[in-house]
């Protein structure tokens, strides 16, 4: 079989957003945050709702296809994809998966979305209230093991003892994050810039995570357009060409109650080398880059498994100032993210990521022309994905 | 029996064996202070958490068998910020992720007893404490740590 690529094939054409919430503070329910938010993306690739004939999600999203279809009055579904595993390393995957089926002929204009109001439905970081548990979560929840943060921060804690990586470099990820976030009005966080001493100052959540490691918990909803190459050089916005994707995990990485043979990765080790064959690029050719952070240490393992920086530079390479755009040498997480912008479980990465190739980020990364986006380090299946300007074709 | 003779309070949710009855023998031997894991009939591999096949040969053939609870640290974390009801009063504790090397390396989640500010070094030989919950509605055992 020749050809079995996605390079350049399939672009996003259209990105919508609805205004970003705290948890709890969207009036619309989850549902209505979908509606909108899709219905965004179609005014922005100035399309007819109607035209949709597909959808693709992940993590278990509550807004079903087959619902969305029939409320919005769509002519005809084609495609609806979820991507199997919890958490956010889905994220980068729903799009290769929409891509996927343009690219096969399966479907002509999929939707990739995700809508979340952890307001209205359970909280990420709250432990479960059932008097019995049993499986996997039999052995780690009468321990105490729970939220998202006590599963990786064991993780993260063999990994700094493997490698000498340091807080100081999780603060650095915050900070830049942070920095992003004052110059986007979109971000929760607007308005509240976060400085060294405020970071250092913070509660412990799980050591080795500070309140300022951790993600936020938000409501909100995030959509986007993706149709065939050719389609969208016709369409309104300029394009962002997909330009590879990969997802799964290395070896064993499920193995259950903490038994990964790989313990101390944020899973990406096999997905990195497929990204770059297929994307046709190198980590020096990314301009910018959109790591999803659950937990900051969780970043500075995808940044190192995608041939950033060895472990061993991680300290001096993993800087504010090669994290900051426009002057840095690997601008991060360039909205705000899920630590400042919003915790659209990593959609609004790959959505900024698609704005930088447009050169419409609030922080904008000059000339950028190769846009990177990694889904949800430390579960199973992760993915990532590049998204590329015309000139990179 | 008081709260105090549990490391972390009652009111978490229980472990219970799995409907499939896959993990009934690991339940059942930390009630009967055993630690039984999984090991492979046909290539001799021990394996952790209990699988119905074997990830080294495939073979279906999996028995129980008792090891020593005794392990190395492999990493740790200590809970500052509870996120459960019954744990509201007390923070913080730790989490220990104990290596068992007699036992091709197979790790195990407990917690650390004792002083829960305690310096904890990843490499440390523990050994391992059973905690049995004789009064919950279904009595249960955990497997607890502490160093050597």
């Amino acid at each position: 079989m020749n050809n079995r690529t996605l390079r350049g094939k399939v672009a996003v054409a259209g990105i919508g957003e609805t205004t970003y919430y705290k948890r709890g503070g969207s009036q619309d329910p989850e549902f209505v945050l979908a509606l909108k938010a899709i219905l965004a993306a179609c005014e922005d690739a100035g399309i007819d709702p109607r035209s949709i004939d597909g959808f693709s999600s992940f993590s278990n999203d509550r807004s079903d296809p087959s619902r969305l279809s029939a409320a919005l009055g769509m002519h005809e579904l084609k495609f609806a994809n979820m991507q199997w595993g919890g958490g956010g390393g889905g994220g980068s995957a729903a799009v290769a998966n929409a891509a996927a089926a343009i690219a096969g002929g399966l479907a002509d204009c999929v939707v990739v979305f995700r809508a979340l109001a952890q307001g209205q439905f359970a909280r990420f970081g709250q432990g479960p209230k059932s008097s019995g548990v049993s499986g996997d979560p039999a052995y780690t929840i009468p321990y105490g093991v729970m939220s998202p943060a006590q599963m990786f921060a064991m993780r993260c804690t063999r990994h700094m003892h493997e490698t000498g990586v340091t807080r100081d470099t999780y603060k650095a990820i915050s900070l830049a994050t942070y920095y992003h976030a004052q110059n986007n009005p979109r971000a929760v966080m607007h308005g509240r810039p976060l400085s060294p001493e405020k970071y250092d100052q913070a509660r412990w959540i799980v050591e080795p995570y500070q309140l300022y490691d951790c993600c936020m918990e938000n409501d909100g909803a995030a959509a986007m357009v993706l149709v065939s190459a050719e389609r969208a050089r016709d369409m309104q916005r300029t394009p962002a060409y997909l330009l590879g994707a990969a997802a799964g995990s290395e070896h064993r990485n499920a193995a259950p109650c903490h038994n990964a043979p790989l313990y101390a990765t944020s899973s990406f080790t096999s997905l990195a080398p497929r990204l770059y064959e297929m994307a046709g690029v190198s980590a020096e050719d990314v301009d910018v880059l959109q790591s999803y952070e659950n937990f900051t240490g969780g970043v500075v393992m995808s940044i190192i498994e995608h041939g950033f920086c060895s472990h061993e530079e991680a300290n001096q390479f993993i800087s504010y100032d090669n994290l900051v755009a426009p002057s840095g040498k690997l601008p991060l997480n360039t909205s705000g993210g899920n630590l400042a912008e919003c915790y659209m479980h990593g959609l609004e990465l790959i959505v900024e990521a698609v704005r930088q190739i447009r050169g419409e980020s609030t922080n904008q990364v000059p000339g950028a022309r190769v846009s990177m986006v990694t889904s949800g380090p430390m579960v199973t299946p992760v993915s990532n994905c590049i998204f590329g300007s015309e000139e990179t074709l | 029996m008081s709260n105090n003779t549990f490391y972390l309070p009652e009111g978490l949710p229980s472990p219970m064996a799995t409907r499939d009855g896959i993990d009934e023998p690991y339940w059942q031997g930390l009630r009967d202070n055993q630690l039984m894991v999984q090991r492979c009939n046909d290539c001799q591999q021990w394996q952790w958490g209990p699988e119905w096949i074997c990830h080294a040969c495939r073979s279906f053939d999996i028995a129980w068998s008792e090891i020593e609870s005794k392990g190395v640290i492999y990493s740790w974390e200590r809970v500052w910020h509870p996120v459960h009801p019954a744990l509201q009063e007390h923070c913080p504790y730790i989490v220990v992720l104990v290596e068992l090397p007699h036992a091709n390396n197979i790790r195990m989640v407990g917690n650390l007893l004792g002083d829960a500010q305690q310096d904890i070094n990843i490499g440390s030989p523990v050994t391992g404490v059973f905690e049995h919950h004789p009064n919950a509605k279904t009595p249960f055992t955990l497997l607890q740590w502490q160093t050597v």
